[in-house]
């Protein structure tokens, strides 16, 4: 093979490479090793190095080096009149040298870079700017730069230059990326802590049910959770759940607070509220999808005798069957003016004979299993015992109704299913 | 006797020579597997170094940029540095790059050993 077909085919090779390399998404300070690699073996230069420019004027990185200490480039600055001796063409490529180059850098730093063995300084320029420098030593064979190895040196030295701009511009839009991912985190953390205080105002209305939008958002939150709901759709359903009650600002407090059951007037008065809440929740834009919606149907039922719009079954959202879950589980837990709290069995009793009715069965069954992973211990925190006090799910028959309740409520959802199909 | 130093590079002690294979595609991972062998027997004393390319069928750019290195840093510790059973290909690139400037090439590695032996004066075993 021809000398210099040889040494083409070695620098094509060297060219793809180098390509290859600045397209990798590998690590930034490999690559432009790598790169300088490339550069150094192309021309089997001894010596090498890659210095970026930290600042408009000042001193210079290092980012690779080959062949040399890396205290030498301590001593190396640049200033902007070099930039624009670079930038002017007057020194492209500047031989260390030739002394009679008007180039400010070479003239400061010739002695040092010429005890170092460097022989080129080669500006990297990315769209009009000089971003830092290639500093390059003699050739193995002892030879002279040709004008073709100039050529070769300018087209890598461009590639270079490029490729070290595009990754740092990668790594400014993933710096940015990341700090827009944790101020949203904030404001997602201001929002959710803005709608516990409102919930926190809206029990406060009324005496008996402290604490029970919160309750609420932190049941429906654990149902979804058990349903499967990805964790931006278990976040929302919470917040819906602190909401819910929102309606209630607008019910004169008398009625609210009424210490016994109230009549048919002020019922409706009451039941007012899912429609009142949603026009006020639905005017904002929240960060979640439908919170309006299940304030709105909390009250609704698979039967139809719900309210506001008696809705049925498939109508209703599956957000709004869990906040009415969690809504009507803590007010059965609960102790009010008039009664005290039901037993658990009592309300496992409720749940089942619910079921179908009042209740999605799936719902049911979702959040019976996720207290049952609770009393068996299979779970890191105790949420839902801290919520209900210590004593209220203790006892070997609580695994047993709750493990019943799950069979029955999903042989009876199964059966629905095949029927469906059947039809 | 073999002294295996990862899982491309092999490497053993003639004396006070350490010789180091190259694997078959001297590349910027091999290259410097190699250059961390070759250090490593200059650290711990060796006078020379025989790089056997026997089983070298290609070298790149990085490649050159790495074997230039490791001549760098035997020059720099008084060491001998010979290539050996360099396949014709390599060998018209080490002449055309300038590498045959600074490093013997010998047929294979008894060739490469002998020439080490008429400039060694001290054997030492390790």
């Amino acid at each position: 093979m021809e000398l210099s077909t040889q040494k083409l085919i070695h620098t094509f090779g060297a060219l793809a490479d180098l390509g290859q390399e600045i397209a990798g998404t590998g690590d930034f300070t490999e690559m432009v090793r790598t790169s300088m690699h490339l550069l150094l073996g192309t021309l089997a230069l001894r010596r090498g190095a890659v210095v970026e420019c930290s600042g408009p004027t000042g001193p210079l990185n290092c980012v690779a080096v080959w062949g040399l200490g890396e205290q030498m480039f301590s001593a190396l600055e640049i200033e902007e009149a070099d930039k624009q001796a670079f930038l002017s063409g007057e020194a492209t490529e500047s031989l260390v040298k030739n002394t009679s180059c008007q180039n400010g850098f070479l003239n400061r730093h010739r002695d040092k870079l010429a005890t170092e063995g460097i022989e080129l300084v080669f500006p990297m320029i990315v769209r009009g700017e000089v971003t830092g420098l290639i500093l390059l030593g003699g050739k193995a064979s002892g030879e002279e730069f040709s004008n073709d190895d100039f050529e070769t040196i300018r087209a890598m030295v461009r590639h270079i230059g490029v490729g070290i701009h595009t990754h740092r511009l990668i790594e400014q839009v993933a710096q940015r990326a990341e700090e827009n991912r944790r101020l949203y985190d904030e404001l997602r953390a201001i929002y959710r802590d803005t709608v516990r205080a409102f919930a926190a105002a809206i029990d406060i209305k009324d005496k008996y049910t402290q604490g029970h939008s919160e309750r609420v958002g932190r049941y429906s939150e654990i149902i979804a959770r058990e349903m499967g709901w990805t964790e931006q759709e278990v976040e929302g359903i919470q917040i819906a759940g602190y909401l819910h009650d929102i309606g209630k600002l607008i019910v004169d407090r008398d009625i609210i607070n009424a210490p016994y059951n109230i009549d048919a007037k002020l019922s409706s008065e009451l039941n007012r509220h899912p429609a009142a809440g949603y026009e006020i929740l639905a005017p904002i834009n929240h960060p979640y999808a439908d919170i309006p919606l299940m304030a709105k149907y909390h009250h609704e039922r698979l039967d139809g005798r719900g309210y506001p719009e008696g809705l049925t079954d498939e109508q209703i959202p599956l957000g709004a069957k869990i906040v009415s879950l969690a809504d009507s589980f803590d007010a059965m837990t609960t102790d009010r003016p008039y009664r005290r709290r039901r037993s658990f069995e009592d309300v496992v009793r409720d749940l089942r004979e619910n079921s179908g009715k009042q209740f999605d069965g799936k719902v049911v069954a979702a959040f019976a299993r996720a207290i049952l992973k609770e009393v068996k211990g299979e779970t890191k925190d105790r949420r839902i015992t801290k919520l209900l006090g210590k004593s209220y799910l203790e006892g070997e028959h609580v695994a047993t109704l709750l493990g019943d309740l799950i069979s029955d409520l999903e042989e009876e959802v199964s059966r629905k299913g095949a029927k469906a199909q059947s039809i | 006797m073999d002294t295996p130093s990862g899982k491309l590079v092999r490497s053993h002690c003639v004396g006070t020579t350490a010789v180091v294979y190259a694997s078959d595609y001297l590349n910027k991972l091999t290259g410097e597997k190699i250059e961390h062998e070759c250090r490593r027997h200059l650290n711990c004393g060796c006078r020379a170094l025989v790089i056997d390319f026997g089983d070298t069928k290609l070298v790149n750019s990085i490649g050159i940029s790495i074997l230039l290195g490791i001549i760098d840093v035997a020059e720099k510790n008084g060491a001998r540095i010979v290539f050996s059973e360099v396949n014709s290909q390599t060998e018209q690139l080490f002449e055309m790059l300038g590498l045959t400037r600074h490093v013997v090439l010998a047929k294979d590695e008894r060739e490469a050993l002998l020439n080490i032996s008429r400039y060694e004066t001290t054997p030492i075993v390790h």
